[in-house]
């Protein structure tokens, strides 16, 4: 049988990352009710459902219990599935919906009519530009590059930086990055998803990165100013 | 100490598309700048803006930087990724898979 084999030998969820071509095959696994199949996706998912799950629920138990729900809901509706978006997609906006009602019981609900935070929250605070005279809304303290950052992101202390700004983000912000660029789900999908427009996910994720470079900013340079 | 939205841009977000990030054709300010970078990174820019953006960098090695830190930063909340299943609810999983496929055997 095909799908197993392929399924033991590489890990065909991540190959569906690459594209609708992969996800035909899972699709047509797990509507053989192939375990292989099934158990690929489950590893390769269930982390990112979690933590979405996470988001909008603040009981663990729940949390899980939403994300098992998510899978029933996947098996339940694999015959049904259309295609018209890739199957992660589909199985993280079945998360989001189980995630809202079950959040509506909890009495928490996140909404994206507004941003999460001010209205004008700018990138870069005015503090670092020229705020008069020729050189007005130039850099008076630019940025410095960073020091060997693909090797330094990658500490352990970097990391923590990056999960703190992220964690201190109002939810909504939080939710688009953690999409975007941490579970590395396209804009399309992002916004599928979450029901938003384009426009108000991209204003998302830019207060969302901003935020997170500024961190990063000041880990830098408190690294660079120690002895 | 004033910041102003740059040309409307925030509000002009909220709706769809990008309508001009400069209304005038000037020349952008490294102000301006950072808050039009996740839209040039999206590729939401339109034309004449990505070219002013563009133009600017060229001659502003401070933005330069701090583009270079944003993409950095998109590398970095990659990273972030990658928590384990745990085990009793990587079981969970499969005792469903299970019960739906007995449920569809019948
Ligand atoms: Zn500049």
């Amino acid at each position: 049988m095909l799908p197993v084999d392929r399924a033991s030998n590489a890990d065909p969820a991540r190959a569906a990352d690459g594209g609708r071509a992969d996800d035909a095959d899972l699709i047509e696994a797990l509507r053989k009710s192939d375990e292989a199949a099934y158990r690929a996706l489950v590893d390769r998912h269930s982390a990112t459902l979690l933590r979405l799950a996470s988001m909008y629920l603040s009981n663990e138990e729940v949390a899980a219990d939403v994300v098992q729900e998510t899978w029933i809901g996947v098996l339940q509706g694999i015959d049904r599935f259309e295609e018209r978006s890739s199957l992660k997609t589909w199985i993280c906006r079945i998360l989001v919906n189980k995630a809202k009602t079950a959040a509506q019981h909890e009495g928490r609900t996140i909404t994206f009519s507004d941003l999460g935070d001010g209205e004008l929250v700018p990138a870069v605070g005015p503090e670092r530009f020229h705020d008069q005279g020729p050189n007005r809304g130039k850099w008076s303290i630019a940025p410095q590059a960073w020091d060997r950052p693909e090797e330094r992101l990658l500490s352990k202390e970097a990391r923590a930086v990056v999960e703190r700004a992220i964690a201190a983000l109002p939810a909504n912000q939080r939710l688009t990055i953690t999409m975007r660029d941490i579970e590395d789900l396209s804009s399309a999908d992002t916004c599928s998803a979450l029901g938003i427009s384009e426009g108000n996910q991209r204003l998302l994720l830019h207060r969302a990165r901003s935020r997170v470079r500024a961190a990063l900013e000041a880990y830098f340079s408190d690294v660079t100013d120690a002895p | 100490m004033t910041w102003k939205d740059p040309l409307g841009r925030i509000a002009r977000g909220r709706r769809r598309r990008a309508a001009p990030a400069v209304s005038d054709g000037g020349e952008l300010t490294c102000q301006e700048l950072v808050e039009l970078v996740t839209d040039y990174l999206e590729g939401a820019l339109s034309a004449d803006d990505r070219h002013r953006f563009e133009a600017h960098l060229d001659g502003c090695g401070g933005c330069r930087a701090y583009l270079d830190q944003m993409r950095e930063t998109i590398l970095a909340a990659g990273g972030a990724a990658g928590a384990d299943l745990d085990p009793a609810m990587r079981q969970r999983l499969m005792d469903s898979f299970r019960d739906w496929r007995s449920s569809r055997d019948v």
